[in-house]
This record gives structure tokens, C-alpha cells and sequence, in this order.
């Protein structure tokens, strides 16, 4: 038990990278608002991040992890304009950025 | 070690803590700040990975920029809008069982396996060696990433000037 | 025989006549009204002398050489040569068609010259010469075939031109009808003809000697002995067969009944066809097929019974008959039943003697009651005649001389030819037959006297109008009655039999035409008593008719009723109407026929048509059915088709909530049941897959079957489901 929480390993960033993933998922699935689910994304992506790091150190000695992490975030940015371009696309065409209001694609 | 646990811990709390306020709580503004203690306590276990140059680019790019960006969507569209921004949740309790069963799933995967670990452990600056290697092996994934980032800038200008030319129209 | 002698002008013969026939059919009526009535007869009477010269030829040309050697052959065209069987257009002369071929053209020619002036006022003038050439033409080839085949092209021509004779007044119908009754009989014959051909050919072939040329016949017959053809010996069969062929042509019973309704034609037609050429055609063939008919005895006694039965049958129908031409018709009858007697008892120049000399008077008679009739304005019944011998003195001898020639009075032709067949058959061994012959001679003599004293003797009884207009015949009818009757005088001499002191020049020149044969006595050998008291006897039996005759209606000191009136009168009404034997045929026969077609009618009416109406009912039916299947069945299921997909991207459409949560569930909830799916079992997961599957499908076609109620664009909406309500 000591050496369990003590002994800062792999295990333990896993776990944290896991409890920031899934409450990013929480946050994706309830939220109404269009911005509060781009905020579990960026959660979401996050953790993975944390993920990519933690093996790069532990597991592989290389800088694999680390240049991957970096893609993630170059990307995620990349992703956060778009999907708040959207948003407010939505914003000003819809007055709402309620995800149940904007139906039109209703089938 | 226990201070290297301990810095490990409070890193932990504070990541884990704001994203649990950015998930369960029901004023939007209050979401989009407490991401940034998540982004914050992420940079630090970047560094505690010794992933000195990725904390940096994580607080420069993520806090800086994403952020930023985060809140001034939310603040452009909180305004006009009910000031409880309707964040009431849907189906929670669906959500809840769900995630629960994925995390448990993925809990016992982590717990059980036997993860390779490297037997030296060495902490040493990583910019050189990240430098070289995106000019290096990933130079085309870095430079097909600008491009996805030219591409991402032309493209949100696209998709919010059009919307501002329908309302100009419009009204 | 074996050598035939080849010439070439054979031909021309039967091409005179047939150019003579082409000419006046095809332009005879334009040359008619161009050049009148002369430019017909010349070539019509010039054609037929040609034949007769050319004819001369021949027979002279037989007469200078040998005997054995006397058979000229002219092959003209190459036919039929299948298999087989070989056979060409090829005419032969031999002393039997030689002196057939003077008769033919001889007496024609006569009876054309005769022709110019008894159809003088027929504007169908050139139809009738024009006919008459055609019909030489088919009788001469008919005579000079060297083969069956071609001899049936003749037989069947002559038969057709008899046809056309004697419906040549076309427009009264009952000429036409005695013109098809003529056909049809003779029809009947040629069937018998053309089978009993086939059955020679077909039984000689089997022992490969089939042929159908005369020459060669002679020679292969004997392979029919022997032989069976369905149960039968092939030589009676086929010789039966010929003699129906025969029995048709020749007027014999029961075919003979077209002959006396023939007399329906122009006289110089009855003279020619009916007296000289056509009818003596079966005798004629029979004489030729000798050698077939001495195979088989059954053969010969049947044609020799049937010669003498129609010999006496049709004498006494001629007593009481009152038609000029009808009596003569039935003396016809009478006397070809004579010729075929002679064939069927072997003696086979006996008939063709009788052929000849009958050819003589028959014409003339024909001929001379066609100037009777001519004179009396048309004239036919005997009971309107009478006293004729003053005003027609020339038709009144030449017509005597005949009647006494044809009773078989000495010395004229008749009692030579007469009395040979009636002594060959008595010493052949057929008593009955002779007796048969001999009534019939009787009769023959008292009905024929009965016809002169009517016709030319007594007071006229024909009404004033008539009576001014009595004259002789113009020259050109009575001259050849003239030569007619030299020839009822001196033809007999030919065939005196040695009896009387003769060589019987007749017999002996046809003797290597039938040397061949087995029965019958060719030439006689010695000389009988009873020869001589036959001969009285028949003589004696003629004179006593002719006396009777004399009696009854020229002294008219017995009456006829004596007779009529025996037996309450039944034979002689029996007599007077042919024996009722045309009504009898018309009830069997034809109304037999009649009915059979009747029948066959009413047959493709209901039952074949029914038949195909049904199939074609059937059939509309099966389409009409067909039509709704395809309705109901096929286009059901392609609609039923189109309504599931319809109904299913109906239901499917409405997982597009627009609710991006939703989507966000169905996603992330996907990814996780994914995690479990490597870790359950297979044994689980299969059934838990298909019944996911079928609980889809059920779904699916649950609400498939909600849209059958209500219409597909109420579908979800509020207004649909309240109806499905």
C-alpha cells in the first residue's frame, strides 16, 4: 500500500489520465451547450496527452510520445477554431447555442 | 520520494478537481475558468514528466490561445443569451452508467496490466532532441500540421464571415 | 419384237392432231370471224388426214417387212427414269396398232369431214373441231404408247375430251351433267387402271424386272406367277384391277351407265367417241396386256362373264327404248360386251375383228342418225319418224346395209367378226356364255330392224311443219356415210375363217402379236362340224328377228302389247327404264357420296372447329388468368417491395434526431459496447446478435404493416398516427 501510493509510477498518470478522460466524456454527453461539450473535448484530449507523455517516460526512451503530444495540441487548436467558428455560426443564425434547438437536420 | 508524490498528488487534485467542476457545473463561465486549473495542473505533470518542452507549449498554446479563445465564445454568446445558459444536463443518468462502465472497464485494464517499463528512467531536457526531430523523421507530419492549421484559420474566417454577411442582409 | 425397228415419223401422228387442236383453241375463234367457219374445218380436216397418211406409212412399212421383225419404235423425248423405273414418250407400231391407227385416223377423219356440215350452224364451230383434234390427238397416243404410262396420258385425254364433247351444248344443264357422269364413271375406271398398274410394276419390281413398256412386259410377265399382293395372286389382281380401267372406258357392267346419257352430245361426237374410238380403248388395252389376262384364268373368266351378261343386259334395254341415239347407244353396250366376251375367252383377235368392223357400221349408223335427226329439226324420238326412206334415199341405204351388218347377216362385216367370238367361245368350253351371246344376237337383230321400219318405213308422223322441211343430208355428210358403209361391206372379208374357205388374213396378221398368249387359239387348226351349225344357228336366230321386226312394225300385224303386256307388264316397264339402275346408283352411290360429304362438313363445322375454337378460348383464358397473376401476384410483390423499403427508411430516417447528444451517446455507447464484444463468448454473442437481428425485423415489419393503413405521407405524423388509432 505504501509503495502503491508512494511509488509514483506508470500506473498512477494512467489513472489520472483516466478520471480527466471520462470526465470530459460526462462532459460531452450532458452538456446542452454547444461550447460545453468543445470543453470535454479539449478534456478529453488532454488526458490523452497525458497519456502519450506518461508512456514516452516510462515506457520508451525516445521523444516519440512528446512530438505526438505536441501534434495533439497543434491539432486540438486547430480544432477549437473551427468548432467555435461553428458555434457561433449556429449562435447567429439560430440566436441559441442549445444543441436540442438546432434540429433542423432532423430526419 | 514522498515529495515527489506529494507534488504528484496536488498536481493530480488540481487537474482532476477543475475538470470536475468543468463537468458538473451548471454556469458556463465557471466551466470555461476552471479549465484553465486543468490545463495548468496538466502542464505540470508535464513537467513532472520531464516534458519540459511540452508543458510549455501546453500553457502557451492551450492556456494562451485555446482558452482564450474558449472564453471569448463563451462570454460573445453568453450575454444575448439566457444568463443560465441552459447547461442543464441530459440524461444523466444514462451518462453516468455509461461512463461508469467505461471507466471501470478501462480502470481494471490499467490496474491489471503488466505495463513495460524502461529500467533506467532519465529526466533530461528534451527541446534539442524535439527540435531535431520535427526537422528530422517528422518533418512532413509537422509540415502537413501547418497546413492543417492554414487550413483551419481559412476556414473558420470562411465560416464566420458567411454567417455575419446573412445577418448584415438579413437586417 | 426383240429388235425394234426405229423410225422417227411416228410422232407425227399425234402432233398433227395436237397442232391441229392448239390452232383452232387458241385462234380459233379469231380465225372463225376472220376467215369463217372454212379456215376452222380446213385445218381441222387437213390435220387429221396428215395423221392418216402418216398412219398409212406405218402400216405399209409394217407390211414390207418379216413378220417377227414388225415393230416400229419412235422414241421421242426422254420422261421418267427414277430408280427403277424407266419409261420415255416413245410410240410403237406393231399389226395390232397398226391397223388401230387407221381406224382411228380413218373413221376420224371421215366423221370430221362429216362434222362440216351437221355443226355448220354452230357458232361454237371451232370449239368442237378444235376438240375433236384434241381428242385424235389423246386416242392416237393412247394406240401408239409403248408403255402404260404413256398410254394413260391418252386414256386420260380422251376422257377429258369426252367430257368436253359431250357437254359441248354446255349451256342446258343437263349436258353438263351427262358431260360429269361421263367423267365420274370413267374416273372410277381410271382408279381401277392406274392400281392395277402400280400392282404390276410394284410386283415385278420385287424381282427386278420392273418395267411398264409393253415389249418388255411381254417378256417379264411370267414373274408375277406365283406372286401374292395382300393375300391375292398379283397377275388376277392386277389384271382385275386393269379390267375396272376397262369396264369404265368400254361401257361394261356396272359402269357403263355414262354411255347411253353421253348420246346428250352432237351425233358426229356419239359416232366417234362412242361407236369407233373411246369406247373400243379397254378392249384395245386388253388386247395388249394379253399376256397379263393369260396368267390368270379367274381374270378371264370374270371379264368374259361380265362381256357376255353386259352383251345381252343391254339388248333388251334397247328394245324398248324410243330414242334414235339411245338404241344405238345400247347396241353399243351391247356389242362391246361382244369384244370384251372375245378377250375374256383368249380370242383376242376375234375382238379386235369385231372392233374394226363394229368401228364401220357403228359410225355409220351414228352418223346416218344424225342426218335423221338433222332432217326432222332435231328431232329424236322414233315414234315422230317414219316414211324417211323416201326423202333421205342415201342415209336410208347406207344406214340399211349397217343394220344388216351389225344383225350378223352373211356376207356383210358383222357376221364374220360376230361369229368368230361366238364360235371361240363355244369351243372354248363356255356354253352358258355362248347361249348369253347368242340371245343377245337375237335381240340385237330384232331391236335394230325394229329402229329401221320405224325410222324409214311407214307414214311420216312427224307434224306438217317438219315434214316440208324433210331433205337429204348435203354431200358432205352423206359421202362419208357412203365410205362407212363400203367399208360395213368389205371390211368382213378380211376375216373369213377357214370354215368358209377363207385364210382369215385378219387373224393371221395380228397372230405375232399375240403369239405370246397361252390361251386361245391363234390361228385354227382344223375345221368343225359345229362350227357350221353354229353359224346356221346364228343366222338362222337373226333372220327370225328381223322377221319379227318386220312383222310387229312394218306389217304391224302383231302387236307390241303382246310383250309389254307379259308378266302384268313389270319386265317390260322394268326394260323400258334401264332397269332402274340410274336410280339405284343415285340412291347408293351418290347420295352416299353426298352424305359422306355432308358429314365431313358438319365434322370440321362442330368438331374440328370446336376443337380449335376451344384451344383458342383456352388459351385467351390461361392469358386472362396469366394477366391477373401477374397483377395480383408479381406487381404485389414489387409493390410490397417498394412499401418495405419504404416503411423501413421511414422508421430508419428517424435516428437522425438532429439531437447532437443523441448522437454523441449512440457513438460513444458504441465504442464502449465494442470494449465487451472481444470478451463475451461466441455462444452468447451469436443468439444475443440474431435476436437483435430479429427483433429489428419484427419491428421492421410491424410497422411495415402500420403503413398499410394509412397512407406513406401521414407516416409519423400526428394526423397518421391518430389514424392508425
Amino acid at each position: 500500500m505504501d509503495g502503491l501510493l508512494l511509488d509514483i509510477g506508470l500506473r498512477h498518470f494512467l489513472f489520472v489520465s483516466l478520471a480527466v478522460f471520462v470526465l470530459g466524456l460526462y462532459c460531452v454527453l450532458t452538456r446542452k451547450n454547444a461550447i460545453g461539450i468543445l470543453l470535454g473535448i479539449e478534456l478529453i484530449l488532454n488526458s490523452a496527452n497525458i497519456n502519450y507523455i506518461a508512456f514516452s517516460h516510462f515506457s520508451s526512451g525516445g521523444y516519440d510520445g512528446q512530438i505526438f503530444a505536441i501534434f495533439v495540441i497543434m491539432l486540438a487548436a486547430a480544432e477549437a477554431v473551427i468548432g467555435l467558428a461553428i458555434v457561433l455560426g449556429i449562435y447567429q443564425n439560430f440566436s441559441s447555442i442549445d444543441i436540442e434547438a438546432v434540429d433542423s437536420l432532423q430526419g | 520520494m514522498p515529495l515527489e508524490a506529494l507534488i504528484f498528488y496536488l498536481l493530480a487534485a488540481l487537474t482532476i478537481g477543475s475538470a470536475l467542476v468543468v463537468a458538473f457545473s451548471h454556469n458556463l463561465v465557471h466551466s470555461a475558468f476552471s479549465l484553465l486549473g486543468a490545463f495548468m495542473g496538466v502542464a505540470g505533470l508535464y513537467a513532472m514528466l520531464a516534458a519540459d518542452f511540452v508543458a510549455v507549449i501546453q500553457v502557451m498554446v492551450y492556456i494562451g490561445g485555446i482558452l482564450v479563445l474558449i472564453i471569448f465564445a463563451v462570454m460573445l454568446t453568453h450575454r444575448i443569451s439566457d444568463v443560465d445558459v441552459s447547461n442543464r444536463a441530459v440524461g444523466r443518468i444514462p451518462a453516468a452508467l455509461l461512463i461508469g462502465v467505461v471507466g471501470a472497464v478501462m480502470g481494471v485494464c490499467i490496474g491489471s496490466a503488466e505495463w513495460a517499463q524502461q529500467a533506467e528512467i532519465v529526466a533530461s531536457p528534451t527541446t534539442f532532441g524535439i527540435g531535431e526531430a520535427f526537422l528530422g523523421p517528422y518533418i512532413l507530419p509537422f509540415e502537413l500540421a501547418s497546413v492543417v492549421l492554414l487550413v483551419a484559420l481559412i476556414g473558420a474566417i470562411v465560416v464566420s464571415r458567411k454567417e455575419i454577411r446573412g445577418q448584415v442582409s438579413d437586417g | 419384237m426383240d429388235h425394234p425397228l426405229l423410225v422417227s415419223y411416228l410422232r407425227w401422228i399425234v402432233l398433227f392432231p395436237l397442232i391441229g387442236a392448239i390452232i383452232n383453241g387458241v385462234f380459233g375463234a379469231m380465225l372463225q370471224k376472220r376467215f369463217g367457219k372454212k379456215a376452222i374445218s380446213i385445218v381441222a380436216c387437213s390435220v387429221i388426214g396428215l395423221a392418216f397418211i402418216f398412219a398409212l406409212r406405218a402400216f405399209f412399212h409394217l407390211v414390207s417387212v418379216e413378220p417377227e421383225q414388225r415393230y416400229l419404235l419412235d422414241s421421242v423425248l426422254r420422261w421418267i427414269h427414277i430408280g427403277s423405273l424407266q419409261v420415255d414418250i416413245a410410240f410403237a407400231v406393231d399389226p395390232l396398232s397398226g391397223i388401230m391407227i387407221l381406224i382411228v385416223a380413218g373413221i376420224g377423219g371421215l366423221i370430221h369431214v362429216y362434222s362440216i356440215g351437221y355443226m355448220r350452224d354452230d357458232e361454237a364451230y371451232w370449239r368442237f373441231f378444235a376438240y375433236l383434234n384434241l381428242f385424235s390427238a389423246a386416242m392416237l397416243t393412247l394406240v401408239l404408247a409403248d408403255n402404260l404410262l404413256l398410254m394413260f396420258v391418252g386414256w386420260e385425254g380422251v376422257g377429258l375430251c369426252s367430257y368436253g364433247l359431250i357437254g359441248f351444248w354446255y349451256k342446258e344443264h343437263e349436258n353438263t351433267t351427262a358431260g360429269n357422269k361421263a367423267f365420274i364413271v370413267n374416273r372410277i375406271g381410271d382408279a381401277g387402271f392406274t392400281l392395277g398398274v402400280f400392282i404390276i410394276f410394284w410386283s415385278l419390281a420385287e424381282s427386278g424386272h420392273g418395267t411398264v413398256i409393253f415389249r418388255d412386259l411381254s417378256h417379264t410377265i411370267h414373274y408375277l406367277e406365283g406372286q401374292m399382293v395382300w393375300g391375292l395372286p398379283a397377275a388376277t389382281l392386277a389384271a382385275l384391277c386393269l379390267f375396272v380401267g376397262a369396264a369404265g372406258k368400254s361401257a361394261q357392267i356396272p359402269l357403263y351407265v355414262w354411255l347411253p346419257d353421253a348420246m346428250a352430245g352432237p351425233t358426229p361426237v356419239s359416232a366417234l367417241i362412242h361407236a369407233a374410238t373411246m369406247v373400243t380403248a379397254g378392249v384395245y388395252m386388253m388386247a395388249r396386256m394379253h399376256f397379263l389376262f393369260s396368267l390368270s384364268p379367274v381374270a378371264l373368266g370374270v371379264v368374259a362373264t361380265v362381256g357376255a351378261l353386259t352383251a345381252l343386259f343391254a339388248a333388251t334395254i334397247g328394245l324398248a327404248q324410243f330414242d334414235i341415239k339411245k338404241v344405238l347407244a345400247y347396241s353399243t353396250v351391247s356389242q362391246l360386251g361382244y369384244m370384251v366376251l372375245g378377250i375374256g375367252v383368249g380370242a383376242y383377235g376375234a375382238a379386235i375383228f369385231h372392233l374394226m368392223t363394229h368401228a364401220f357400221f357403228k359410225a355409220c349408223l351414228f352418223l346416218g342418225s344424225g342426218s335423221v335427226i338433222h332432217a326432222m329439226g332435231d328431232e329424236q324420238d322414233m315414234r315422230k319418224m317414219g316414211g324417211l326412206r323416201e326423202k333421205m334415199p342415201l342415209t336410208f341405204w347406207t344406214f340399211l346395209i349397217s343394220t344388216f351388218a351389225i344383225a350378223g347377216i352373211p356376207p356383210l362385216a358383222g357376221f364374220f367378226s360376230k361369229d368368230e367370238i361366238l364360235w371361240q367361245t363355244f369351243s372354248g368350253g363356255h356354253q352358258f356364255l355362248w347361249l348369253l351371246g347368242f340371245a343377245a344376237a337375237a335381240m340385237t337383230a330384232f331391236y335394230m330392224f325394229r329402229q329401221v321400219f320405224m325410222v324409214f318405213f311407214g307414214e311420216n308422223r312427224a307434224d306438217e311443219h317438219t315434214q316440208e322441211h324433210l331433205h337429204e343430208s348435203p354431200p358432205v355428210m352423206t359421202y362419208p356415210l357412203v365410205v362407212l358403209a363400203l367399208g360395213a361391206v368389205f371390211a368382213g372379208f378380211l376375216g373369213v375363217p377357214i370354215a368358209l374357205g377363207g385364210s382369215n388374213i385378219f387373224e393371221q396378221w395380228l397372230a405375232p402379236v399375240f403369239a405370246g398368249g397361252h390361251a386361245g387359239p391363234a390361228v385354227q387348226h382344223h375345221i368343225e362340224a359345229t362350227e357350221y351349225i353354229l353359224m346356221a344357228a346364228s343366222v338362222g336366230i337373226a333372220a327370225a328377228g328381223i322377221f319379227l321386226a318386220y312383222l310387229m312394225y312394218y306389217r304391224r300385224s302383231v302387236s307390241p302389247d303382246i310383250f309389254t303386256a307379259v308378266g302384268g307388264g313389270v319386265p317390260y316397264r322394268a326394260v323400258f327404264n334401264k332397269y332402274y339402275i340410274d336410280e339405284l346408283y343415285h340412291a347408293t352411290a351418290v347420295r352416299g357420296t353426298l352424305a359422306f360429304s355432308w358429314l365431313s362438313l358438319n365434322f370440321d363445322r362442330y368438331v374440328i372447329d370446336f376443337i380449335v375454337n376451344g384451344v383458342a378460348k383456352v388459351t385467351a383464358r390461361v392469358g386472362w388468368a396469366v394477366g391477373r397473376f401477374d397483377d395480383w401476384i408479381i406487381d404485389g410483390l414489387v409493390n410490397a417491395l417498394a412499401d418495405v423499403t419504404f416503411g423501413i427508411g421511414n422508421r430508419l430516417r428517424q435516428v437522425q434526431t438532429g439531437n447532437l447528444s443523441i448522437y454523441l451517446y449512440v457513438i460513444v455507447g458504441a465504442v464502449a459496447a465494442a470494449q465487451f464484444l472481444p470478451r463475451i463468448p461466441v455462444e452468447v454473442l451469436l443468439p444475443v446478435i440474431m435476436l437483435f437481428v430479429a427483433l429489428v425485423v419484427v419491428i421492421g415489419i410491424a410497422l411495415w404493416l402500420a403503413t398499410r393503413r394509412i397512407p406513406w405521407r401521414l407516416m409519423f405524423t400526428k394526423e397518421g398516427v391518430s389514424q392508425l388509432r
